[in-house]
């Protein structure tokens, strides 16, 4: 018996783990699942706090940048990212 | 989406390749650059889309990049029968003007249960002009069902400077467009909007054939401007989309703004006052 690490990202509304999810995507380590790419119209959650009241475990936000001088108006990357994790037994 | 009713027929003069036409209003322009895109449905004939499997199999000959459109595709051909078809040059005259340029085409063909998605990306590189852009072309010959992996878009991306795959850790984000379409659809990307093929789950191959056009003259007022003081134009603008985040989706606002004053030449045009709030810088012993 061993261990692996499911991985689930979340992108929400505004920086606050409680916002809506506006984005999703998961990375699945025991192989039983296969995602990709535009696999889901519906997140798997309403928000960043769904997700740890089903077990999933928050081990990297996005930090807060000040937008670079000159830069304040370009839209880029979404901003408000969240990792997520779930160690499962196989 | 293109409407019957939404289409008016003109006569283009001034370009190598003079055909009848149906330019985009206003309203649809502005669509185009909020959504970064413009969808047809089943404009292509199905007596041409019955033939186009066969002629996408045999290839359509490479041209070089930056062949003039009118000497890209010989007469009687699949392809310059595609874009003389009205309602194609017209969109196409409206969104790069008479005498565009093919940059380059391909045939785009997803094997029937082909296990692998492309990531999420926006084609070449990184490109941030702030007053004009390429314009892909996607024509789709059959019906795309749900299982077929149409190509997955996701509207009001294009403005983001991102570069190519980068993005590709986004595998859904919420308001995304997994295409379905009947056949003899054609849509109309802006250079930077963020797509992918998706995974073909079904037993049918999927074809697509895409070809990317550059503009040759100033993208400004090449459409049918009648409808330009339509309040429907700002509505356009305004578009916010679900997987916008609150704030950003404020400065998607602003940027198309600023796409809208390059397109039409109008550096006074404003929504809701968000590019003239952040521009007031009264001087000192000013009246404003």
């Amino acid at each position: 018996m061993s261990t692996r690490q499911q991985v689930l990202v979340l992108y929400l509304a505004t920086s606050a783990l409680d916002a809506e999810v506006v984005g999703w995507s998961r990375y699945d380590g025991t192989g039983l699942t296969r995602p990709a790419t535009g696999d889901s119209d519906e997140p798997p959650y309403a928000t960043g706090v769904a997700a740890l009241e089903d077990g999933w475990r928050l081990f990297q936000a996005s930090q807060l940048i000040p937008p670079q001088p000159g830069h304040e108006y370009d839209t880029s990357f979404l901003k408000h990212e969240f990792f997520f994790e779930k160690l499962t037994a196989v | 989406m293109i409407a019957g009713h939404d289409r008016k027929r003109v006569e283009i003069y001034g370009c190598p390749m003079t055909t009848s036409t149906e330019p985009l209003t206003s309203v649809q322009m502005a669509r185009f650059v909020a959504h970064g895109y413009l969808r047809m449905d089943a404009v292509v004939p199905q007596a041409m889309n019955d033939r186009a499997i066969e002629v996408l199999d045999a290839g359509i000959p490479e041209v070089p990049y930056g062949t003039p459109l009118d000497q890209a595709f010989p007469e009687g051909s699949f392809a310059r029968e595609l874009v003389r078809l009205p309602v194609v040059a017209g969109a196409l005259a409206s969104l790069v003007g008479p005498g565009p340029t093919v940059d380059h085409h391909a045939v785009h063909i997803r094997e029937a249960e082909n296990g692998t998605a492309q990531p999420l990306h926006g084609d070449a590189i990184i490109d941030v002009r702030p007053d004009a852009f390429d314009v892909q072309l996607m024509y789709y010959p059959h019906e795309v069902t749900a299982d077929m992996g149409g190509t997955l878009s996701v509207p009001g991306s294009h403005l983001r400077r991102t570069n190519e795959s980068d993005t590709g850790r986004y595998q859904n984000l919420r308001g995304q467009t997994r295409l379905t379409c009947p056949a003899g659809t054609v849509v109309l990307l802006h250079h930077g909007l963020w797509h992918g093929g998706r995974r073909n789950d079904s037993s049918v191959r999927r074809y697509m054939f895409k070809i990317r056009f550059n503009p040759t003259v100033p993208q400004v007022r090449l459409w049918d401007t009648g409808d330009l003081a339509d309040p429907a134009v700002a509505a356009e603008l305004r578009t916010q989309f679900p997987w916008y985040e609150h704030a950003t989706g404020r400065l998607e606002i602003h940027n198309r703004i600023l796409l809208w004053r390059a397109l039409t030449g109008d550096a006074t045009f404003d929504i809701d006052h968000w590019t003239t709030r952040v521009a007031n810088r009264p001087a000192v012993g000013s009246d404003a």
